[in-house]
Parts: structure tokens; C-alpha cells; sequence
């Protein structure tokens, strides 16, 4: 038989998500009246029909290997009849309707070592991106930091004893794949030296124009360097951005010398109570120090627990710094306040303080 | 493979602790892959140098497509030779990242075949990552992948797939069908999902309710969150039964009100509907006892983004409220409008949120055809700037006069 020659299937999309839904699920879907959380990382959504749907939810790395998907899904096999899903958060949930199934699956998760939580009150899973795993412009790793500071909070994933809730992202430089610039505390990386220039081969890799065009201060300039056509950059006007490196490989921002790691911090993007937020400048600079990152580690747990004992209930970070103030903050925070906390990008006269309404 | 196990003293440091350890996944991933052990090798050595040793991303990807491989080579190819390719894949996850144990067995399979064993479930867009493989697996996985009813995620300037909440699979408060809508624009845009035709990317994000659980208002180009017009539903007796079980009703709930809406007598909740803000945070509190209301739909808003370049933006409202209901219409209308403005007058590397910064919203609304209210502003302009349009002349107002 002549083979026939196999189509190749293109633009089909994504599977319909009504093939990976459970059947209690189909059967109430958008019919759920109210959920419960039983416990730490377990709720009940009870639908007007009066079927319950168990959820366990666990922690995840969101680095897995597909032996650890295997895991998940044999886990799902045994307890939900093969149903499971993620969340925005890169954890992991186990969807059951048998209640008696709870315990088994968090004792499994247990061994796995997958602790159970991040319902509530509670500290979840840290957004994050991809640092030295597999980016070029990471000013810092992600996952590395990510696990030092986990490490230290997990209590606040495993029990519901914060005063709302506390959401925290990372992003391994400015480009922030993931939302870190609207969360409760936010840890980034950044550069603090200009770019590299590598003039032998700017021309042969990159256009001058558009590389003089990607800096948002105008601070790069063509220029001849040693008989080559190349670019200048105009030092006192860079703010490490690293949008040149972005369209230019030959304007290396990554620097072990100078690049780190800040903290933000009084974001949300719930709009619940105060509008969603941005999180602003707490530590302008913390080094680089890997495997564990000390410094990075205590600054964020000083911050989660000087909250957890200051705000109010449901008040989240960034609501409790605006019933305090700023300076109130620095102050019980020992966060000495400096030139760098002082906006001076586009829009930075509306963050001046116009009133009296200080502390002392 | 034992006898080649590289050394690595700091990464082992994080297989210690009780977070569930990146490094041990990554070790599972090298009793069989070559390239997670250079992986490993690598990371070490970036950890000891506090640097990373990635090059800029290459083009590459499988034919017919300009999104969804992210191109990524090792800048020690001689010394981690295993990782001189470790290319990125995006697969579009299904709505609402729901799955068979059966689909994820199946996508490991594939992934076992041509690739590093290493996933991220999932990439901050959404995406299924399937992280480092080499250019020639490329074309076999993308056929496996469609073959199991799989498609690649957008990359580069491109629609950027589409992510949404759990919504009415399991929230009570999904104000619409979020998974529906994921679904049907993802299909709709098929060909600006994975052809990259635009100044800069575009993402969309549906959340069912404000409480906005995919922070559609912080990271997209156009964030649909559901809200209600009417009344929120109270259920009395659920009410007094909070409030016997203990909860204060006013500390918890009425004095947490953004709008001061609310009155609690010790019997009776009492919400003054036309001033609620629709915040979610009395529902959170007592989601027995109080729900959204009846006439549901989206408030529509536009241009959220981080940083890179002009800065980071908040989405702001387009459309106060909307019907959501198939096939959408009226939001792909306006999304067709702005694609047409943007892609004619935006520069390069400007996402739509910068566009509209730089060209004022007034003059971006009249390009998409959209009446100016008052729910898009966070108040009236203070500056007394004001670019009129047209002025009269003597002999007009002469003219009209008579
Ligand atoms: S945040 Fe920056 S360094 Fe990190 S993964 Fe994204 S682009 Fe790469
Ligand atoms: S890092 Fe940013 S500010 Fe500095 S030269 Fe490059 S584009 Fe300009
Ligand atoms: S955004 Fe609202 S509807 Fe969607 S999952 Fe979150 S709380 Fe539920
Ligand atoms: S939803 Fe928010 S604004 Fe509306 S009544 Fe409840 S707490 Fe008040």
C-alpha cells in the first residue's frame, strides 16, 4: 500500500477543557452556591444541588519533572478518578468527591513532599519566572530564591493565621514575566551597571538605529569605536533597564558584580476593599547571594511578620502601610530611607507628599 | 548513568528544607536526560559565578508558525554540550488548567521523547512549558502534540494565549463563563496567536469576579472581570447565622466597605445597592449569606503591563459593563478596532496600553469608536490644558446668531 502522506495538523488550538472536566463539575457547572474551607489547603464548594466538591491544594515548585507529573496523575488516579487541575499560582489541586479520600491523599502528599495549604490567610506559592534555569537577562535566579524563602514561610502556607492574605512574586529582572508589580511584596532582580558594550560585533548582530531607538532616556548615541560603527551610551542617564540588551545581544547588562536583588512592597490586583495597587520600593538593594540568599530570605520574613503582627484582619499589606503611612513604615521596618526610594521616572511629581498629614 | 553525576555542592543545598525543591526535580530529570544533567551543571556553575549562561534567544520554531519556541542556547556549549540547544516550548493549556491524569501521562510521554524531562506547570502566561529541547525534536513534537489534541502558545508579538480563572467549574461567584470565553477567543485568534503580526504582545485575561484571581487588571492588554448591575443577593437567615456563630458583622464586614455602604443593626444587613463599588469583600466574608447579583456580566479594561519600556500601567475601563454571552461580539468588534489603530500608529516594542499614554485616551476612544464616560477616569482632569478641536469664526457666529 502506497503510504499516504499524514496531514499536518495546524491552528486546532487547545483541547476543549470539556474533556478534563470531572463529572460533578459538568454536572454543577456555574450551578455552586457557596464553599467552606474545612482546614488548611482543603475546601467544600456545595452546589443548589447539594453535591460537594472536595478540593486539596498543594505546593508545587512549578519546576517538575514529567516523573513528578506521573506522580500527580497517579495520585489523582487513585483518589479522583483521574481529575486534577493547577492554579494561577503554580499549585497543584486534587478535585475529590469523596470526603474519606482527604486524609489518604494528604498523607501521600506528604511523602511525596508536597506540603498542603495556601487556602485563605495563608502565604501561597510564589509567582515566578526563570532566572539562570533559562534566561538570558536574569539579574538574579528565581526558583534558588524562590525555595530559600519558601524554606522559611511554609508555616504561613500550611495554616491560615495571617491577618488576610499575602501574595508574593518574583521576577528575575525588569521585563517581570508575571505580575510581581502588584503584589504584597515583591522581590526583583536588577542591574546597576550600564551595558557592556561589545563594539567588535554590535554592527555584524544588531541595528544601530533600533538600538539607539529601545532606550526609553535616550541615553545611547551611535558612535565610531575603533574604526567600527557602534553605539555610546551616555552613563549618568542609564537606569539599567536593559531594554538595549532586550533588541541588541552585544549590550550585556548582567554584571555578578553589581546586579541584585530589591524589594516591593503594599501591592494587590483583588480589588476587594482598596483598589488594586502597585507595590512600591522597600529595599532598593539586597546582593546576590547564592544558594540561599540570606539577606533576600530574612528582609521578606522580617517584612511578612511585622505585618502579621501589625495589620489589622483582612487588612493586606499594602492597606495596613496606607492606614500607617510610608514614613511609619520605614520606621518599624529599620528600612533606612534613600535617594533611590524617590521616584524620578515619568510620572514621578504625583508620588511627592502634599499635606501635612504626617507622624511622628 | 551514575558514573557521569556532576558535582553540585550549592544547588544540593536546596534539596534541603520542606518547600518541595526545584534542584530534586531537576536531578529526577538527569537519572535520564543528559541535557538535565548539564543542566545541573550549568546551574552550578552559575551559582558560582552569580551569573547566567544563557545566550539571547535565536529564532526558531516549526514551520508555518512565529510563536510559541523560545529559542535558547548555552553560552558554554564545549563545556555543557548537551544543553547548546535548550529550547523552550509554549502548549496552550486547556481553560482553567483542568486535566486527565490520562492528557498529562500523555504529554509527559511526548515529553520523554524529545526533550529535557523538565516542565514548568505552568509559565506565568498560562502555558504549559516544556523547557529545553533542540531544533530537529521540534517538528516531531509539534506532530505529536496536534496528534493529541495539543497546540503550541503564542511568543513575540503576537496574541499571547488567552488565561482565565476556574469560574463556574467551581467558583460560586463567576459572574460569566470565563472558560467558555478562553475557549472561543483562543480559537478565534488562532492565526494572530501563532503568526506574530503586531507592534508588541497582546494578552487577554478573564477573571469571573473582581476578586480577579489571574490579575487580568495588573498583566494583560485587555482584562475582563466579572461584575453584577443589580442588588447583591442576601440571604437573611445564612446572615443571622453568621452573626450567632460568632462573626462581628460590623468589624468584619460593614466597616471594611470601601463605599460605606452597608448597615448592620445586630438583625439585619442592610446594603445600599447603588453606591456598592462591587469590591467582592463583603461576599468574601459571608459567601453563605451574600452572593453577586442576578444581572451579571463584565466590566471590560484596557492596557495593563509591567515595566519594559515606558513603564508599568494598570488596565483601565473601557466598557463599565458588559453582556458576556457567544460569540462575544461586541468585544470582538471594538478588539478589531483597536488591532486596526494600533497596528497602523503604534511603534515597534509598544504595548497597547503605552500606545494609548502616548496618544491621550480621548483621541484613542475616538479612533475605536467608543463614547468617553465618566467610569474611565479616576477623576476629571485638574489641568485646564485643553486641546479643543474646533473654534468659532466672526462671520460664524454671526451666522448663527441671526
Ligand atoms: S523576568 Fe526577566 S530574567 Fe526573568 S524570565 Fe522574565 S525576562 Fe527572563
Ligand atoms: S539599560 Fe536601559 S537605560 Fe541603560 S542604556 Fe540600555 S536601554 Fe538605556
Ligand atoms: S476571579 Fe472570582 S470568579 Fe474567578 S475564581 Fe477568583 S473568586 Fe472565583
Ligand atoms: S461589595 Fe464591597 S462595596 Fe459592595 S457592599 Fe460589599 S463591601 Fe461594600
Amino acid at each position: 500500500m502506497p503510504e499516504v502522506m499524514q496531514e499536518r495538523l495546524t491552528d486546532i488550538g487547545p483541547p476543549h477543557y470539556d474533556k478534563f472536566l470531572p463529572p460533578i463539575v459538568k454536572e454543577n457547572y456555574g450551578k455552586w452556591r457557596y464553599h467552606e474551607v474545612i482546614k488548611p489547603g482543603v475546601m467544600v464548594h456545595v452546589s443548589e444541588t447539594g453535591k460537594k466538591l472536595f478540593t486539596v491544594r498543594a505546593a508545587s515548585p512549578r519546576l517538575i519533572s514529567i516523573e513528578k507529573i506521573r506522580n500527580y496523575a497517579d495520585l489523582a488516579d487513585k483518589y479522583c478518578d483521574g481529575y486534577l487541575r493547577f492554579t494561577s499560582r503554580h499549585n497543584v489541586e486534587f478535585l475529590l468527591t469523596k470526603e474519606e479520600n482527604i486524609d489518604p491523599l494528604i498523607k501521600d502528599l506528604r511523602v511525596l513532599g508536597h506540603p498542603v495549604g495556601g487556602i485563605q490567610n495563608s502565604i501561597s506559592s510564589i509567582v515566578h519566572t526563570q532566572g539562570w534555569i533559562h534566561c538570558h537577562s536574569a539579574a538574579t535566579d528565581a526558583s534558588g530564591i524562590v525555595k530559600s524563602v519558601m524554606d522559611e514561610l511554609v508555616g504561613y502556607f500550611e495554616t491560615m493565621v495571617l491577618p488576610g492574605k499575602l501574595r508574593i512574586a518574583l521576577a528575575c529582572c525588569l521585563n517581570m514575566c508575571g505580575a510581581v508589580h502588584c503584589s504584597d511584596i515583591a522581590i526583583l532582580g536588577i542591574h546597576r551597571r550600564p551595558p557592556k558594550i561589545d563594539h567588535e560585533n554590535l554592527h555584524k548582530t544588531c541595528e544601530i538605529p533600533s538600538v539607539s531607538a529601545s532606550c526609553p532616556t535616550a541615553a545611547i548615541r551611535p558612535a565610531t569605536v575603533g574604526g567600527k560603527p557602534s553605539v555610546e551610551v551616555i552613563e549618568e542617564r542609564c537606569m539599567f533597564c536593559a531594554n538595549c540588551y532586550t533588541v541588541c545581544p552585544s549590550m550585556k547588562l548582567n554584571d555578578p558584580l553589581n546586579d541584585g536583588v530589591s524589594i516591593w512592597v503594599g501591592g494587590k490586583v483583588s480589588n476587594a476593599r482598596h483598589e488594586p495597587m502597585f507595590s512600591k520600593l522597600a529595599i532598593p538593594f539586597l546582593p546576590n547571594n547564592p544558594p540561599r540568599w540570606p539577606e533576600v530570605t530574612d528582609a521578606v520574613k522580617g517584612l511578612v511578620e511585622l505585618w502579621a503582627k501589625n495589620a489589622r484582619k483582612y487588612e493586606r499589606m499594602g492597606e495596613w502601610i496606607n492606614r500607617i503611612g510610608w514614613p511609619k513604615f520605614f520606621q518599624m521596618a529599620g528600612i533606612e530611607f534613600q535617594k533611590e526610594h524617590i521616584d524620578d521616572f515619568k510620572h514621578a511629581g504625583l508620588t511627592y507628599k502634599r499635606s501635612t498629614h504626617l507622624t511622628f | 548513568m551514575a558514573d557521569t553525576v556532576v558535582k553540585t555542592p550549592k544547588l544540593d543545598e536546596l534539596e534541603k528544607g520542606k518547600w518541595p525543591s526545584f534542584v530534586k526535580e531537576i536531578k529526577m530529570a538527569a537519572k535520564t536526560s543528559p541535557m538535565a544533567q548539564d543542566l545541573l551543571g550549568q546551574l552550578e556553575l552559575s551559582y558560582e559565578q552569580k551569573l547566567g549562561h544563557w545566550k539571547h534567544g535565536g529564532i526558531v520554531g516549526v514551520m508555518g508558525y512565529g510563536g510559541g519556541v523560545i529559542g535558547r542556547y548555552s553560552d558554554m556549549p564545549d563545556k555543557f554540550p548537551n544543553v547548546s540547544h535548550f529550547h523552550t516550548i509554549r502548549i496552550n493549556q486547556p481553560s482553567g488548567w483542568f486535566y486527565t491524569s490520562k492528557a498529562l501521562r500523555t504529554l509527559c510521554d511526548i515529553w520523554e521523547k524529545h526533550g529535557s524531562g523538565l516542565t514548568n506547570m505552568h509559565g506565568s502566561t498560562g502555558d504549559i512549558i516544556f523547557l529545553g529541547t533542540s531544533t530537529p525534536h521540534l517538528e516531531p513534537i509539534f506532530s505529536e502534540l496536534t496528534k493529541a489534541g495539543f497546540d503550541l502558545g503564542g511568543s513575540g508579538s503576537d496574541v499571547r494565549t488567552p488565561s482565565c480563572c476556574v469560574g463556574p467549574a467551581r467558583c460560586e461567584w463567576a459572574c460569566y463563563d470565563t472558560l467558555a470565553m478562553a475557549y472561543d477567543l483562543t480559537m478565534s485568534f488562532q492565526d494572530e496567536l501563532h503568526r506574530p503580526a503586531f507592534p508588541y504582545k497582546f494578552k487577554f485575561k478573564m477573571s469571573g469576579c473582581p476578586n480577579d484571581c489571574v490579575a487580568s487588571i495588573a498583566r494583560s492588554d485587555m482584562s475582563i472581570i466579572g461584575t453584577w448591575r443589580d442588588s447583591i443577593q442576601i440571604d437573611k437567615d445564612a446572615v443571622a447565622e453568621y452573626a450567632s456563630r460568632g462573626m462581628d458583622i460590623k468589624a468584619d464586614v460593614v466597616d471594611n466597605c470601601p463605599a460605606k455602604c452597608m448597615e448592620w443593626d445586630g438583625k439585619e444587613l442592610h446594603i445600599e445597592n447603588s453606591y456598592c463599588r462591587r469590591c467582592m469583600h463583603c461576599i468574601n466574608v459571608m459567601p453563605k449569606a451574600l452572593r453577586p447579583g442576578k444581572d451579571r456580566g463584565a466590566t471590560v479594561l484596557i492596557g495593563a503591563k509591567a515595566p519594559i519600556i515606558e513603564g508599568a500601567l494598570l488596565a483601565s475601563v473601557l466598557y463599565p459593563f458588559v453582556k458576556i454571552e457567544a460569540p462575544y461580539q461586541q468585544i470582538k468588534d471594538v478588539v478589531a478596532k483597536i488591532w486596526d489603530v494600533w497596528c497602523e500608529e503604534g511603534k515597534n516594542r509598544e504595548r497597547i496600553g503605552e500606545f494609548i499614554q502616548r496618544v491621550g485616551l480621548g483621541n484613542f476612544l475616538d479612533a475605536i469608536e467608543v463614547e468617553p464616560v465618566a467610569e474611565m477616569v479616576a477623576h476629571p482632569r485638574e489641568n485646564p490644558y485643553v486641546f479643543y478641536e474646533e473654534y468659532f469664526e466672526e462671520d460664524e457666529t454671526a451666522e448663527e446668531q441671526k
